[in-house]
């Protein structure tokens, strides 16, 4: 009995029907793809985009230039020149991150001692060329002017962790 | 015979043929659409749907970007074969089709009889198509000995194997209809099925349709029998070092011959174009008929999106130790079932050959 079972299995291709009838199912499941440009998965406040230098709410940018950022970087990414400014104050002169080169790591703003240097959320800013993709200073400050009340609300939401 | 007798055949001939090259042409870009979009859907996914309204216009832009696409010609291929191949491979596709009966017409009573909708009605129908389906092999094989490159000629040899296999047990399972029909005219074959689902052929030969249609995808290189093609040891076959158009070239033969199987499936099996019960009869037969075959081409599809792909060997002993004789034993029962006194009563209601 067994025997005849199974061979009627075997050549009425059973197992293969079950496959089918699974595949069969799923086929009208609801679908879970993102259509990107118009939908959107969420970010983490901890995401790593683009960079931007932050200033303090008097327009006084917070770079130091104590050159920590240029140190920790493991890719060699960032160049920082510096000056001291007429007010005795130590700033940059030049402060370029070099984007093709960039990993992403976030140790940059990691080390920065007064978050001056922070990786935003943006992460759409592909380019034609190569050079766009070499921020300079008033680049990277304009950056921060544009997106510091998404960098404020994304450090404050991680501030239990830091 | 006049010029113009002569000039209004061959217009009338080219046009037949237009009328059925360029629905297939067209019917293989859009069965590329169709593939993308189901097995997307089995994956849980959406599928293509961005050039144009849910993605329709995504096999054009395809063709669109292979025609604009360099065809890279190995320097050490064999140039004038490497060329030749993927029309050697497509003309047989194409040409298969030149007997598949797409119904029958009077042209809106205009004519007194009705007319088979084939470019060439032929008696041995079955035989020319077993017959010039098999020489598509050829381009397979040309392609891949004239790549000169390792991959394409073991993937064109495994193509050479497995089509040969499933050829034999293919023909036997065909055999098996030729019993029931006593015609190898494929508008006959049609007409021995006429009156209902109940006469089909599906019904007394159901092993035979399995048999048939795993060849089928067995011979057109489908999953699960893609191993010609498996890229993880092959890259991509015989196909490897084509690009462009050429290419393109070869996946129309593909899905050219993906559709005549399904068409044929539906032909010998499911009645063609007689609807499954006489009074769905206003239908006209050739949606019957192209709707039977699209719902193959969808399990086709359905099982490429199930199915992992045969080993080797698994595939070779599937091909001769089990199709083989499984289909002789079924010729073998059939003919019993024939030529015996009370049993012939039963097969003989689907003999229209029978006195």
């Amino acid at each position: 009995m067994q025997m005849i079972k199974r061979a009627f299995k075997t050549w009425l291709l059973w197992e293969l029907v079950i496959g089918l009838s699974l595949t069969g199912r799923y086929m009208f499941r609801k679908k879970i793809t993102v259509e990107y440009p118009e939908q959107r998965t969420p970010l983490s406040p901890r995401f790593r985009g683009l960079h931007a230098l932050r200033r303090y709410d008097s327009g006084e940018e917070r770079c130091i230039a104590c050159k920590l950022c240029e140190v920790v970087c493991p890719a060699l990414a960032i160049v920082i020149e510096s000056k001291e400014r007429q007010d005795g104050s130590r700033r940059t002169t030049r402060y370029d991150i070099d984007l093709t080169k960039c990993i992403y790591c976030g140790l940059c703003q990691e080390a920065c001692p007064v978050d001056a240097i922070v990786e935003t959320q943006e992460f759409e800013y592909a380019t034609e060329t190569r050079d766009a993709l070499y921020y300079t200073k008033e680049m990277l400050l304009d950056v921060g002017d544009r997106l510091e009340a998404q960098i404020t609300a994304n450090l404050k939401a991680d501030e239990r962790y830091r | 015979m006049a010029w113009s007798d002569v000039g209004l055949t061959t217009l009338l001939w080219v046009l037949e043929i237009l009328a059925i090259a360029v629905p297939v042409a067209l019917s293989v870009a859009y069965i590329t659409y169709a593939e993308r979009r189901v097995i997307g859907w089995v994956q849980v996914r959406k599928g293509c749907n961005r050039v144009g309204p849910h993605g329709l216009l995504q096999p054009l832009a395809d063709g669109l970007k292979l025609f604009l696409k360099e065809t890279i010609i190995p320097t050490n291929s064999n140039k004038l074969l490497f060329v030749a191949a993927p029309v050697i491979a497509l003309i047989p596709a194409l040409v298969a089709f030149a007997v598949v009966p797409f119904g029958e017409t009077t042209f809106f009573n205009v004519w007194e009889t009705t007319h088979t909708m084939a470019i060439a009605d032929l008696n041995v129908g079955i035989l020319y198509i077993m017959a010039i389906s098999s020489l598509s092999i050829y381009g397979i094989l040309i392609g891949g000995w004239a790549s000169n490159s390792k991959y394409a000629l073991i993937g064109a040899v495994r193509a050479t194997c497995q089509m040969i296999s499933y050829e034999i047990a293919m023909g036997f399972a065909l055999v098996c209809v030729l019993m029931l029909s006593g015609s190898m005219n494929l508008s006959a074959i049609v007409h021995a099925q006429d009156g209902g689902f109940w006469h089909w052929y599906i019904i007394p030969l159901f092993p035979m349709f399995l048999v048939y249609f795993i060849s089928g995808c067995a011979e057109t290189g489908r999953t699960p029998f893609d191993l010609i093609e498996g890229e993880a040891e092959l890259v991509a076959g015989h196909m490897v070092e084509y690009s462009g158009m050429w290419f393109a070239t070869f996946s129309l033969a593909e899905y050219g011959a993906l559709i005549l199987i399904s068409l044929m499936t539906s032909i010998l099996f499911l009645g063609g174009w007689n609807a499954p019960i006489p009074a769905l009869d206003f239908i006209p037969g050739t949606i019957w008929l192209l709707a039977k075959t699209s719902f193959f081409i969808f399990v086709f599809i359905w099982i490429r999106a199930t199915f992992p792909r045969y080993r080797y060997d698994q595939m070779m002993r599937l091909g001769w130790k089990v199709f083989l004789p499984w289909t002789l034993a079924w010729i073998a029962v059939l003919g019993i079932f024939t030529y015996t006194p009370f049993l012939s009563d039963i097969i003989g209601y689907y003999q229209p050959w029978r006195p």
